[in-house]
């Protein structure tokens, strides 16, 4: 195909602003508004100046956009090398030991920020029962910090009253920056409706120099320079053809406006990845994605075939777990209960059903036998509103599907199921960066900490939440701790690099060419034919989606092969990607909002591409329920019990891999 | 779809100096059809029902209505966000009804100061663990 260029022939040109900075963060999720309070915090005696890009408003940007119920990581009365554990166990074996302890012994502080900021947390009264945020506070119960007891759900779980929990998080991190504004006199460093499309690397071929993006709202781009960045961007949803066939390619289980942005972003900047192949399969209620955790963990409800059969308790299904993937499949985490279930599935023993009546049934003569009839009705009455909380702060859509199919759990079961794959570093999933260790945890190899907290293998480019790989289960709090962890490093990084002035490689003039292509591909065609949708010139944003999805879903093991792959059907998948991947550089866009889908789904395409390859080089398979490969269908520690680096060289459009032993550091 | 806006209540937000619900979408959209000076949802299906729309239109003219391809008509959610409090209207399709509140903050808005009562960074910590405020925790 000939190469389209932008020479601003049919499109106007845009204003182009250059932003300079010491620190910048990209994304203004739960890592992003951590690293704006951590950061701030060292920058301001320095006058060191703090920048956060957003794409959306950060009062309800990331994940935690909706609300959320629970935080899901709390260590609190626990140990962390325990922490450490759960995390090893729920992701096959290997993680990076070294970043889940450090993550562990820091998160607790950010949970006792939000609940100062405002965020009502349950606690639990003597009487053994629940309260909610306010009511707490009305008793005079205790704080987090001060050794108050908080409502368990898990072990690491708490519940929260979560509805305006990024509200809050947010109010902290935009006054951070306020003070920044006047530490530095910046004029404005929060930018809104931005969004961050690529780095530029600097003339020294090292460092990152800037990050470029373009505004949502106006005809204006944007270099920020920055001599250190924190990458706090989303992980990748939609990127596999999704269970819902109309509508509800919106209703997916993580944010539908994560786009792999931050792995995109690390990718193009050379850094390596690691542990990519890893992906989430959550299962959760059908269609509404509804969270289960609360179901399982606080209200003790079970999981069965719809004949009431436990099918982790299954014989076969568990000897021929147990014979493929040894004592991985005995710890029964998350991917093994996902393997079983899907046995139960194909053998017809659907639906699968979470036993909600049973549940409430058992809870209900457990409180009437305690309290009485009448304050055990009363009693009932707020847990039946606990149930509901937990959809309406986090999945209301799963709330209104229980509404409109007339379902009330305490009377039916409801069906689970698992979803389509989702690729991500921050929730049960831990794909992501290979970055730099505290350096301080004994046991851990040198080579795996070279100097700053969270760092990359590119020197000043940072990672946090969705974006450190090898270390899942961090969650909201998590990333919160892990955004403040990377500022920090990342302050410490430009104290030291005092005088690097960052150079982009590349002019004003051709990043806004760059930026603005889709525009002067779009005007220059959209008159060939009668309707601009379909146009054998280009591609529009919607069609690059549709394709990669249904490629993803064929060979890279979606929901339409049970999550089955093998190199055969890999590397004939990885061939169609490759085509889509030269179309999108015939991509079109007829106003602001599709550039910005345009963009997304070329992040979409590139994160999809580093899992393929992923899954291609680890010849086993590590995470059954999530996918497998069909030629290699076990787990095989002999070969395979390492992490697997791989490093993308965007301008020569190659790949490199490598095997890094796997250390564990806590027996 | 997602969410959908009441023609009759929706006035674009005309006294305020943006659309509230084009400025809060996460996904980037909800957008104001300048001629009829209407908000509408330019992309249902990629919407997230998170309801952020909803609870910041100051004329009540957003609602969402369950996606098409699983869920049932017949049904309503709605919420009403205050200052310390969420309310939840949620209507079966049978006609049950049920009302819930819960808290939402409990302090007042635009107070958070991330700073007050917290100690200078120690810059000699700067390469170890813990934060500007705290130490990371030992065992």
């Amino acid at each position: 195909m000939e190469k389209e260029t932008c020479t601003f022939s049919y499109c106007q040109k845009p204003e182009v602003t250059e932003v300079d900075c010491d620190l910048l963060i990209i994304g203004g999720g739960m890592a992003g508004c951590g690293a704006a309070v951590e950061g701030c915090a060292w920058a301001n005696p320095k006058k060191l100046k703090v920048v956060m890009v957003d794409k959306a408003a950060t009062d309800r940007s990331g994940a935690v956009a909706m609300g959320l119920s629970a935080i899901n990581t709390y260590i609190g009365e626990n140990k962390v090398v325990d922490y450490v554990k759960y995390v090893r166990n729920d992701l096959m074996g290997i993680i990076r030991e070294d970043l889940v302890y450090d993550l562990g012994r820091h998160v607790d502080d950010s949970v006792h920020l939000f609940e100062e900021w405002g965020l009502p947390i349950w606690k639990k009264g003597d009487d053994g029962f629940s309260m909610d945020g306010h009511e707490a506070r009305e008793k005079g119960h205790k704080m987090l910090k001060d050794g108050g007891t908080p409502c368990r759900s898990g072990k690491w779980q708490i519940m929260i009253n979560g509805e305006s929990y990024k509200v809050v998080v947010a109010e902290a991190a935009k006054k951070a920056l306020e003070s920044n504004r006047n530490a530095t006199g910046m004029a404005q460093n929060h930018f809104e409706r931005v969004f961050i499309v690529k780095p530029v690397m600097d003339t020294n071929g090292k460092n990152v120099a800037a990050a470029i993006g373009f505004s949502v709202r106006e005809n204006k781009i944007y270099s920020f320079k920055a001599k250190a960045m924190v990458c706090a961007a989303a992980g990748a949803v939609n990127c596999f053809r999704p269970r819902s066939v109309g509508e509800g390619l919106g209703r997916t289980w993580y944010p539908v406006m994560c786009a792999g942005s931050g792995f995109a972003f690390g990718m193009e900047a050379g850094a390596e990845l690691t542990l990519m192949e890893n992906r989430f399969v959550p299962s959760r209620f059908k269609d509404g994605y509804g969270p289960v955790g609360a179901w399982f963990l606080f209200f003790k409800a079970k999981a069965t075939d719809s004949l009431g059969n436990d099918y982790c308790a299954d014989k076969e299904y568990f000897d021929d777990a147990v014979a493929r993937y040894g004592d991985y499949a005995k710890g029964l985490g998350t991917a093994i209960r996902n393997h079983l279930q899907m046995r139960a599935m194909k053998d017809g023993r659907g639906p699968i059903l979470m036993n909600t009546h049973h549940a409430m049934a058992e809870f209900s003569k457990r409180i009437l036998e305690q309290l009485g009839e009448k304050a055990g009705a009363k009693k009932m009455r707020h847990l039946e509103a606990e149930a509901w909380e937990d959809f309406l702060d986090m999945a209301v859509g799963q709330a209104s599907l229980w509404a409109a199919t007339n379902v009330e759990p305490e009377k039916v079961p409801s069906e689970i199921m698992p979803t389509e794959p989702y690729l991500l570093g921050s929730h049960a999933g831990c794909a992501g960066f290979w970055v730099s260790g505290p350096g301080d945890i004994p046991g851990t190899p040198a080579e795996w900490s070279w100097g700053y907290n969270r760092m990359t293998t590119v020197p000043g480019l940072f990672m946090a939440g969705d974006c450190v790989g090898a270390s899942g289960h961090k969650f909201s709090s998590g990333s919160h701790a892990e955004g403040r962890q990377a500022a920090k490093a990342a302050i410490a990084y430009i104290l030291d690099h005092a005088d690097y002035k960052p150079a982009p490689k590349k002019s004003l003039d051709e990043i806004a060419a760059e930026l603005y292509l889709p525009f002067e591909i779009y005007e220059k065609y959209k008159v060939y034919t009668t309707d601009p949708l379909i146009n054998p010139n280009y591609i529009g944003p919607k069609a690059i989606q549709a394709r990669l999805m249904k490629i993803a879903d064929e060979y890279f093991g979606g929901c339409s092969t049970w999550y089955m792959t093998s190199k055969t059907m890999l590397e004939a998948g990885l061939q169609k990607l490759e085509l889509l991947k030269e179309d999108c550089s015939r991509m079109a866009a007829s106003n602001l909002h599709e550039l910005l889908r345009c963009f997304e789904n070329y992040h979409r395409v590139l994160s999809v591409e580093a899992h393929a390859r992923h899954i291609l080089f680890r010849e086993e398979t590590r995470y059954p329920g999530y996918y497998y490969r069909g030629d290699f269908n076990k787990i095989d520690d002999a070969n395979w019990k390492c992490f697997t680096n791989s490093k993308y060289n965007a301008e020569a459009n190659t790949w490199e891999f490598k095997k890094v032993p796997y250390v564990q550091v806590f027996q | 779809m997602p969410s959908f806006v009441i023609t009759e209540k929706c006035d674009g937000c005309k006294a305020q100096d943006k659309t509230a619900c084009q400025y809060i979408c996460p996904h980037d959209l909800m957008t104001l059809d300048r001629e009829k000076m209407k908000a509408f949802n330019q992309e249902p299906e990629q919407c997230w029902e998170c309801f952020n729309c909803v609870k910041i239109c100051p004329q009540q003219a957003i609602e969402v209505r369950g996606y098409s391809d699983f869920v049932p008509l017949g049904a309503s959610t709605i919420p009403l966000r205050g200052t310390e409090d969420i309310m939840w209207t949620i209507k079966f399709r049978n006609g049950l009804l049920k009302r819930f509140k819960f808290p939402i903050r409990t302090t007042v808005e635009g107070s958070v100061d991330p700073y007050a009562g917290k100690p200078a960074p120690d810059y000699a910590t700067i390469k170890g663990s813990g934060f500007f405020n705290v130490p990371a925790r030992k065992e």
